[in-house]
């Protein structure tokens, strides 16, 4: 996918005033935290948990070869292969080969944040592949030909309207002046056009949420089914994941599935939680003929022994997301990548280079409210933070801030010079802003009077009141 | 644990210092009648967090010698600001990680370090003030006090033992403002429109006051509801706390 993180500023002021986004903006705001806060409130032993993801995730990042090599064999033992691909192009390649070999025409796909991470979509068409998603947000914006906005709701910068207009240009086979107004009549309309899709599919992708490594299984979640239906129907199934999905156990699987759902949407467990285990073995009911497992590194052992670790702990569930008040203004696409909200001001830059991503982990107040819901306790503000030193460091920030923190720090650094100019600020800020006790205009200030007053000082700072007061005792 | 009399350093904080003395001498008072001895080291400017969150660890490293410095021998330090207090708390150890001389220093500051209200309540045991305030007022968490240091019921607990008042809660009141402090000039235009909705929730509420316990976010929610028109009064929780509410409210032309 194509960046435009870089015209993060651009994207905010389009995404600030576009109605339709704002509207559903607003209609998110509080729902995914209500039911979040609900469901932790049902399991005291929620913060424990926490803790023991985090405590798997880790051991896993500090042991990745050994369990990447222990998967890898269990996988090769169940029947299945796996595929190491280092790049995005890698990883298409080996997809594109894949489906290739089997004469593939359509492909249907469950959700997978990996393959818009590799823009597999695009690919696959160039290459007379047709690619069908089966989630229903991830639909929708396949029709509308746009990236996701929202990790678990792809589509929740859309309103009912948009999803009738591109249903309407979509499925022209169908009369154009039937009723839609209802959204389960629209989930049957999608379910009655994908339905033969999912039955004539030559291969079905899906994502994992978890890779097993005693078992060399996968694991995804949904909650519509159509992962279900993606990965059993086509001769092949083809697991699409980063390296960092990697669990040693089942029960460290089950462990973080505690957390993931109610992290997510507030569910206790999302409806569907499929396992895939190689392909169909005698006397299996349904199951593929083929099963890979496309394991992408895409640039995250480089992160690995940085400060930007812990990142690969990131269960994508969204919360961050949910809970952040800058997400909640500007929506995900602003972000310009595939990543959007607070994980994804820290991935991006790792992924796609802070050069190009260096707005992404300086759009955050440091609020903390990511950190404070995260599932896996990523102490995401501070790696924000890591971010804006790698910056400053290499002379990426603006050299305005630059020069004024410079300033800044050598008064700061001299007390006596620091009171005597502090005095004068405060005395001349003091002197015209008291008739209104405020000022609507400010030069060097303007971004925050365009919207704002600016409170104006009392007159005298505080030390120099003190010191009279000394004085005078 | 110190004599029935610590000795506490007041670190103003440079907002209040240049912005807002009134906090400052509200801080005094709440300290002074709670039993403590308050002096205000003359070499103190501010925490460093304007370099430390813009990835400048040099000079936020330089500003924090001038603080640890500033601040040594006290039994406690008190801020009345819980973003200034998490900085030195939270983030002054991280910061001197590689020297360790200093380091021991950063990490002893920080263990005597405290924001006002939380230090009133869990530190000393106050439990209420002899205060009164005629007004209804609500409630705004600032984010690094809230989440770095857990202040969150004693403003309520000292709030409730000002007669007079009344305290409605505010609906997302652990939503940041939008201030974020270098945030709100990067990104104003972010930072205004979270300042607007935060400023539809305090009228929501129907208060005619509006509270909370760091100048950055005070200003900042002040200076969106005076634009909005709205006869909302904005203080620092000290102010109310202290009893000392001649001073004209945030942004609000003297009588």
């Amino acid at each position: 996918m194509e960046s435009t993180s870089h015209a993060f500023k651009a994207n905010v002021e389009k995404a600030m005033v576009d109605p339709g986004l704002q509207k559903a903006l607003g209609m998110m705001k509080t729902g995914f935290q209500t039911r979040r806060l609900a469901a932790i409130n049902k399991l005291p032993e929620f913060d424990r948990l926490r803790d023991q993801g985090r405590d798997i995730k880790n051991h896993v990042l500090e042991n990745l070869d050994f369990y990447l090599e222990r998967f890898e064999r269990k996988v090769t033992e169940a029947g299945g292969h796996v595929h190491w691909c280092r790049t995005a192009e890698e990883a298409r390649e080996t997809i594109l080969g894949l489906c290739r070999k089997v004469g593939a025409k359509t492909v249907t796909k469950g959700k997978s944040m990996i393959a818009e991470e590799i823009a597999l979509n695009d690919f696959l068409e160039e290459k007379g592949i047709e690619p069908i998603e089966t989630d229903l947000g991830e639909y929708i914006i396949q029709l509308r030909r746009e990236p996701p906005s929202h990790i678990i709701a792809p589509a929740i910068h859309l309103n009912k309207s948009d999803v009738i207009d591109a249903f309407h240009k979509a499925h022209t086979h169908l009369d154009p002046d039937r009723p839609m107004d209802d959204p389960n009549t629209l989930l049957e309309e999608a379910r009655n056009v994908l339905r033969p899709k999912f039955l004539a599919a030559d291969v079905g992708i899906t994502g994992a949420n978890f890779m097993i490594a005693e078992t060399g299984s996968t694991i995804i979640v949904t909650n519509e089914g159509n992962g279900d239906l993606t990965q059993i129907l086509p001769k092949v199934h083809i697991v699409l994941a980063s390296l960092e999905k990697l669990v040693p156990t089942f029960e460290d699987a089950a462990t973080i599935l505690r957390l993931l759902a109610r992290s997510a949407t507030g569910q206790e467990f999302s409806v569907y939680t499929t396992v895939s285990t190689g392909p169909r073995r005698p006397g299996d009911l349904d199951g593929p003929e083929e099963f890979h497992v496309v394991l992408l590194d895409n640039g995250r052992t480089n992160i690995l022994g940085t400060e930007f670790q812990e990142m690969l702990r990131c269960i994508r569930c969204s919360a961050c997301l949910n809970h952040c008040p800058v997400y909640s203004t500007v929506g995900g696409h602003a972000y310009g990548w595939v990543y959007p909200g607070p994980m994804g001001a820290v991935l991006t830059p790792t992924l796609i280079g802070i050069e190009e991503a260096g707005h992404l982990p300086n759009a955050s107040t440091f609020c903390g409210r990511c950190e404070s819901v995260c599932p896996m306790r990523i102490p995401l503000p501070k790696m924000m933070r890591h971010w804006r030193e790698h910056e400053f460091e290499r002379h990426l920030s603006p050299s305005a801030m630059r020069s004024g923190l410079a300033l800044w720090a050598w008064f700061a650094t001299r007390p006596r010079l620091y009171r005597l100019a502090t005095g004068i600020a405060a005395r001349l800020l003091g002197l015209f802003g008291r008739a209104h006790g405020r000022y609507g205009w400010l030069p060097l200030a303007s971004g925050w009077t365009k919207g704002r007053d600016f409170p104006a000082p009392e007159g005298k700072t505080f030390m120099s009141q003190w010191a009279a007061r000394r004085k005078a005792s | 644990m110190p004599a029935a009399s610590p000795r506490v350093g007041l670190f103003v904080t440079c907002l209040v210092d240049l912005m807002r003395p009134s906090v400052g001498f509200a801080a005094v008072k709440l300290l002074e009648n709670a039993g403590c001895r308050v002096e205000v080291p003359e070499t103190q400017t501010c925490c460093g967090q304007p370099a430390f969150n813009s990835g400048d660890r040099k000079d936020a490293r330089d500003v924090a010698r001038g603080v640890i410095a500033a601040f040594q021998g006290f039994d406690y330090v008190v801020v009345p600001s819980g973003s200034c207090a998490g900085m030195i708390h939270e983030h002054y150890p991280a910061l001197f990680a590689n020297e360790p001389e200093t380091l021991a220093k950063a990490q002893d500051l920080a263990r005597r370090t405290h924001e006002l209200v939380s230090f009133l309540v869990d530190v000393l045991g106050v439990g209420q003030v002899d205060a009164a305030y005629d007004g209804v007022a609500t409630y705004h968490d600032s984010c690094s006090g809230l989440r770095e240091l857990k202040v969150k019921a004693q403003p309520r607990r000292l709030l409730a033992s000002v007669k007079g008042l009344g305290l409605k809660e505010l609906p997302g009141a652990e939503i940041c403002c939008g201030f974020g402090g270098t945030f709100c000039v990067k990104y104003p235009d972010i930072s205004e429109r979270m300042a607007a909705d935060k400023a539809d929730d305090v009228t929501a509420t129907g208060a005619d006051t509006l509270l909370a316990g760091d100048l950055g976010c005070l200003m900042n929610m002040a200076g969106k509801l005076q634009r909005q028109g709205s006869p909302v009064r904005v203080r620092h929780v000290a102010e109310v706390l202290a009893g000392m509410t001649d001073a004209p409210p945030i942004g609000e032309p003297k009588g």
